[in-house]
């Protein structure tokens, strides 16, 4: 089975600056990947690149980002737009920023079918209008007239989720889209995102620094630190049996309501050498043992 | 916009036209310059002299010479010109149109110009030929408008006679028309005989109040464009595979406009304000050159109108902007 979404040897470099320093993770159809780190970890950093949002002082320097096997990086500029927005999908982290301020939602929503799925102005209404059902906002044909100031920030992150989905994408994105919201606005749209994703048959990398929203929503986790992969596996296993001391870190860091969170310390560098080599000497302590 | 605050700017425009009022004729009668002095000939006699002072209620107190005034302005008579001996109602009322068809133009001129060169600048955004464009903004805005008149007028009027360099139109031709708004009335009427002929006197003049406000309306639409081009909402239109000139179309540029016009639409008061040289250089019967005259003969009655139409002017001209700017920001309607 091709993998939906395959990285391989990724590197990004800002400058002289490498943000991401040969990061490989794998999403299979369906499959619901978290990718956690801490702030500067790259992990929005790879999402960008795969969208070809890198900012202008960025660029890839040496790895392959695959879609459904096709070289995301090689392909011709036409080509990629194509898959994005359709077959590769965004959940945007800041729905107040998000979303044009001039436009109105029918319209948004509207022209993104129209731009894929080449439907008509009254046909992509009507589908946007069902897609806001999907989403479960009511009166979907009034919020379709609206503008988004007019909503609330919950609601926007809705409609949002419902673009995503709108093409039935294979992949879908989701940088940290829950980080922006308050708590009891965060579980609906999590729970939103396993409903659609089922529905359309998708499947989500789902960038977070939030480990219980991970435990939540995915099977299986990549746990980035400074442009490196430390961990990943089953996030049953990752969260239970973490291998990495900086995992074990992040797992005490989250705040937790029968014990008081640990301070997350920033990492030196020369640590970062160190938590990296000792990290291979557990990947080969791991081999050793599967021997 | 709301209604409330339409109201509330409109009530305000009584009182604004007041102060302005107060100033310019408190500041005619202060500084030096006498009217009276430039109309008499030399060696005039001194009872002469005050008959005349009095003749136009220059011999009384300034209070009661504004008082008489204000009353006479309340009344829609904004008195006689001193140099001219014409109403200064006719008189205003005969150049204005010829003012605001040549601004008019100016603007729409300056509007194209100002926004091909936006979105060039955009397009070349980050590359070497983007120093081009912004350069040459640069320049447009550097050299004022009565410099580029005179400029103009040496390459298209002189050098290359290609252009008509003086008036509105030719004398010969029969104008036959009902308004003084020629250009307009002339091609409402479908009589584009006349209106070109109107265009090609109009064209310099034109072109000379446009060019430095193109290159303010190029320059506030380019950096807008670009601060809505690095907003969230036009990167994520990239990630939904739409092309760069199309977000640049449809999502960047009617963000950008608000700005635009918010900052550059009150900017049109300069360009107004450019006409009274403009029009001086091209001998344009418009209200800005019969500003220069009436200032030359200290024509108190003809200064106090042409100030207050000024105000007007630029009062309705704020007015619009903030009804255009409202109509293109769905954040500011209702409320």
């Amino acid at each position: 089975m091709t993998a939906t979404f395959t990285v391989e040897g990724l590197k990004v470099a800002i400058g002289a600056a490498n943000v991401l320093r040969g990061v490989s993770l794998e999403v299979q159809p369906g499959e619901v990947r978290g990718l956690v780190g801490e702030s500067g970890a790259g992990k929005s950093m790879l999402g960008r690149a795969v969208l070809g949002l890198l900012p202008a002082n960025a660029a890839v320097t040496a790895g392959r980002i695959a879609f459904e096997g096709r070289d995301l990086l090689a392909m011709a500029e036409a080509e990629r737009r194509r898959l994005l927005g359709r077959r590769i999908a965004l959940i945007p982290q800041d729905p107040m920023t998000s979303l044009n301020p001039v436009k109105r939602i029918g319209a948004q929503i509207g022209n993104l079918l129209r731009h894929h799925l080449d439907l008509s102005k009254r046909t992509a209404l009507a589908r946007a209008a069902e897609l806001l059902t999907e989403v479960a906002i009511r009166e979907p044909e009034r919020v379709l007239a609206l503008y988004p100031h007019e909503i609330s920030g919950g609601m926007r992150q809705r409609v949002l989720i419902a673009m995503a989905f709108a093409c039935d994408p294979a992949l879908v994105i989701a940088d940290e889209p829950t980080t922006a919201l308050d708590v009891t606005v965060q579980r609906q749209v999590l729970q939103l995102v396993e409903r659609l994703r089922l529905r359309h048959g998708s499947a989500v990398l789902f960038v977070t620094h939030d480990l219980g929203v991970v435990a939540k929503i995915c099977r299986s986790m990549t746990v980035l630190h400074a442009g490196r992969v430390l961990e990943e596996g089953e996030t049953a296993n990752v969260l239970t049996r973490p291998r990495h001391a900086y995992t074990r870190a992040l797992l005490a860091a989250t705040p937790r309501a029968d014990r008081p969170a640990e301070a997350l310390r920033p990492v030196p560098p020369a640590l970062i050498e160190q938590l990296w080599s000792e990290a291979h000497r557990l990947d080969d302590v791991a081999a050793v043992d599967a021997a | 916009m709301r209604w409330g605050e339409l109201i509330r700017r409109l009530v305000l425009v009584p009182p604004t036209l007041f102060g302005v009022a107060v100033i310019v004729f408190v500041l005619l009668r202060v500084v030096p310059g006498d009217p009276i002095a430039m109309m008499i000939p030399p060696g005039a006699s001194e009872a002469d002299i005050g008959r005349l002072r009095a003749l136009y209620g220059l011999d009384q107190p300034i209070l009661q010479q504004f008082a008489t005034w204000l009353g006479q302005v309340a009344s829609g008579d904004f008195g006689r010109s001193i140099s001219v001996r014409q109403r200064v109602l006719e008189l205003l009322l005969a150049r204005l149109p010829a003012t605001i068809e040549l601004a008019l133009l100016a603007t729409m001129i300056a509007v194209v110009l100002g926004v091909v060169a936006a979105l060039a600048g955009i397009l070349l955004r980050g590359r070497r030929a983007e120093w081009i464009v912004d350069g040459g903004i640069g320049m447009l805005l550097a050299i004022p408008d009565f410099l580029w008149a005179l400029i103009l007028l040496l390459l298209f009027g002189v050098l290359i006679p290609l252009l008509p360099i003086s008036g509105r139109i030719d004398p010969e031709i029969d104008l036959n028309l009902r308004s003084n708004f020629y250009l307009i009335e002339s091609v409402l009427a479908g009589r584009f005989d006349i209106a070109f002929a109107l265009l090609h006197h109009m064209i310099l003049p034109a072109v000379a109040l446009a060019l430095p406000f193109a290159a303010l309306v190029a320059r506030l639409l380019k950096a807008s464009l670009a601060e809505a081009e690095d907003q969230d909402y036009a990167q994520i239109a990239r990630a939904r595979g739409y092309s760069r000139p199309n977000i640049l179309l449809h999502e960047v540029f009617p963000n950008a406009l608000i700005p635009t016009v918010a900052l550059g639409g009150v900017q049109v008061t300069l360009l107004l304000g450019g006409t009274v040289l403009v029009e001086r250089i091209f001998s344009y019967e418009g209200i800005g050159n019969m500003a220069i005259d009436a200032v030359i003969n200290r024509d108190f009655p003809l200064i106090q109108g042409l100030v207050l139409t000024f105000a007007v002017l630029f009062i309705a001209l704020n007015l619009v902007v903030d009804l255009v700017v409202t109509m293109l920001d769905p954040r500011l309607r209702y409320g």
